[in-house]
């Protein structure tokens, strides 16, 4: 029996990676354009232009982490939530899922797991782009001490934003998916520390408290902490604690929106 | 005595909200391995959701609800094993082509890839889609995506087939199709239990047929044996126009032959055991006191008048 739902859950992940793999290209331009643009901008451009009041390769080695951090999570979030329009929407697609020899939670479960895959593609992906491109002198200055706490922090990321994207896309109703991009998105890249580290809001005392409550945040210093450790960032602990609380926490309300939504 | 491929107890399903509306109220059925079984009604029945319960879609208020001696409730991971299911709407996986829909169906039921393969093409071929295999589902005609479905449900070979009004909406020939399909699964052993509000569907397909109204089963027997005890009388109907509508009406019911006589606005439903010449009686009568009569038709026992006789009404689409 046990060994049945397994299988399933198995299953279940393959079609979500076939779907994956039939959408690639367009994926891959999803995955790349922002970060590519930003690097491009504020690493090659504005440095070229002699703009320095913000470019320089301090700026680089700032957007680095953040620039992994926000595609990854993003990627999560898209991953499941944009599927689950198409799942939950008119036509109910995911009846056929649902209906798998698995425990209910089991095929939400299954969601999260094929987010992780898309997200942990999206950083494999990014990576090298905001690494290589820049102005020459401009390379930002990333060494990673442990190679360990880099994967548990994509590893956590990824968990983050597809439990996040599980419980936007059980929560809201589908038409209102895009009103939700646009309403958590933006503030929380804007606001997610990403073009800047946190220890430098002290001068703003209110936003840094109140960011806390944005998961980006925790997300772009602890690739600070394991990518750029010259760069000033939260503890570790604290990052990657806060991380996996929130990914708990989503998880389970994802898995139980999930349920409330399949079974009447 | 084996155990019923179905069996629901006191079934009962409450939804809640601001106004709790009563969708099962108290439904027993008990469906041995192979019946072609069905649940007769009109819509808003509650026969959906007495589907729901039994395929773990919608969870019992109370009761219980078995297949193969296993717990839907209870165990329903391991009941989704004997489940296939064809549902009202198109359900298809937009996501994969005709083919894929059948394998990854096969694979989440444990099956290996090439086992699942396999399968995938026995099922196209049988059900006439193999030049389809790999087309998008989403340029199927509504027939063939129907037929699509159906092969989806049997790719696990499941202990019971349910659909769930599969011929509401569709043209009569997909639906003649249908019936040829259903019968020879039928045929070849496979339980059915399906839905429908179409009395010449149960009519033609169920071997014993559940009336379901308000949520409640109403009479639960054979086609001839609803017919025998519930339909043995002719129905006359006759649209009326005029003054003396009720008078004629109580005219009609004082006669020794006659059962019952319903007005319903302007038509007159008379029930009676023996119709010899009533048709030319209750048209004289009619005429004596100034009421006109627009149209008339006398119809022997049929499902029509069993479950006139059953629910007091009519059943429309």
């Amino acid at each position: 029996m046990r060994a049945g739902a397994v299988r399933a859950f198995g299953a279940l992940l393959l079609r979500d990676v076939r779907v994956l793999g039939k959408n690639l290209p367009g994926l891959l331009v999803r995955i790349i354009m922002q970060p590519l643009l930003f690097t491009f901008v504020f690493a090659y451009v504005l440095p070229k232009t002699g703009m320095g009041f913000i470019g320089g390769s301090g700026f680089a080695t700032v957007l680095v982490p953040g620039l992994i951090a926000t595609s990854t999570f993003f990627q999560g979030i898209q991953s499941v939530a944009l599927q689950l329009t198409q799942d939950f929407g008119f036509t109910k697609e995911i009846e056929d899922r649902v209906l798998a020899p698995l425990p209910v939670w089991g095929v939400g479960a299954g969601k999260i797991a094929a987010g992780v895959v898309q997200s942990v593609l999206a950083a494999l992906v990014v990576f090298p782009i905001v690494l290589v491109v820049h102005a020459k002198g401009q390379a930002p200055h990333v060494h990673v001490h442990d190679v360990a706490l880099l994967v548990l922090a994509l590893l956590v990321t990824c968990l983050l934003g597809s439990a996040f994207g599980l419980a936007i896309g059980v929560v809201v109703e589908p038409r209102q998916i895009p009103f939700v991009f646009a309403l958590v998105v933006l503030p929380a890249t804007l606001l997610g520390c990403v073009y800047y580290p946190w220890s430098t809001l002290h001068t703003v005392r209110w936003l840094q408290v109140v960011v806390l409550l944005n998961p980006v945040v925790y997300m772009s210093e602890a690739f600070r902490g394991v990518l750029t450790p010259g760069v000033h960032h939260m503890p570790l602990g604290v990052s990657l604690g806060a991380m996996a609380a929130l990914a708990v926490a989503f998880t389970a309300i994802g898995l139980r929106g999930f349920r409330r939504r399949v079974v009447s | 005595m084996s155990v019923p491929t179905i069996r629901t107890r006191a079934l009962r399903k409450v939804y809640g909200g601001r106004r709790e509306a009563v969708a099962v109220d108290g439904i027993d059925l008990e469906v041995p391995a192979g019946m072609f079984f069905g649940l007769l009604g009109p819509n808003g029945a509650g026969k959906s959701t007495v589907i729901g319960m039994l395929t773990t879609r919608v969870d019992p208020t109370s009761g219980t609800a078995e297949i193969d001696g296993i717990d839907v409730r209870r165990h329903p991971a391991a009941a989704k094993r004997l489940l296939g299911v064809v549902s009202q709407t198109n359900t298809l996986d937009r996501s994969l082509n005709v083919a894929e829909n059948l394998e990854f169906h096969g694979r989440y039921f444990g099956m290996r890839g090439r086992e699942a393969k396999a399968r995938a093409a026995e099922l196209l071929e049988t059900f006439q889609l193999a030049d389809r295999a790999r087309s998008s589902v989403a340029a199927l005609s509504g027939g063939l995506a129907q037929r699509l479905m159906v092969a989806r449900a049997l790719v696990h070979r499941p202990a019971v087939l349910f659909l769930d009004e599969p011929t509401t909406g569709i043209d009569p020939q997909t639906r003649i199709n249908l019936w040829e399909q259903l019968r020879a699964l039928h045929a070849q052993g496979q339980t059915i239990l399906l839905t429908t509000h179409y009395l010449d569907e149960a009519d033609a397909l169920c071997e014993r047929i559940a009336v379901v109204d308000h949520g409640r089963v109403l009479a639960d027997d054979s086609p001839a044996g609803l017919k025998r005890e519930h339909g043995s009388d002719t129905l006359i109907t006759m649209t009326v126009e005029g003054g003396g509508l009720e008078g004629l009406r109580a005219q009609a019911e004082a006669l020794p032959a006659v059962a019952q006589a319903v007005l319903d606005g302007d038509r007159l439903r008379v029930t009676a055991g023996d119709s010899e010449g009533l048709l030319a009686t209750l048209v004289s009568a009619a005429a004596d006191r100034g009421v006109t009569v627009h149209d008339a038709s006398s119809q022997p026992p049929s499902l029509e008048s069993v479950f006139l006789a059953l629910t007091g009404r009519e059943l429309r689409e």
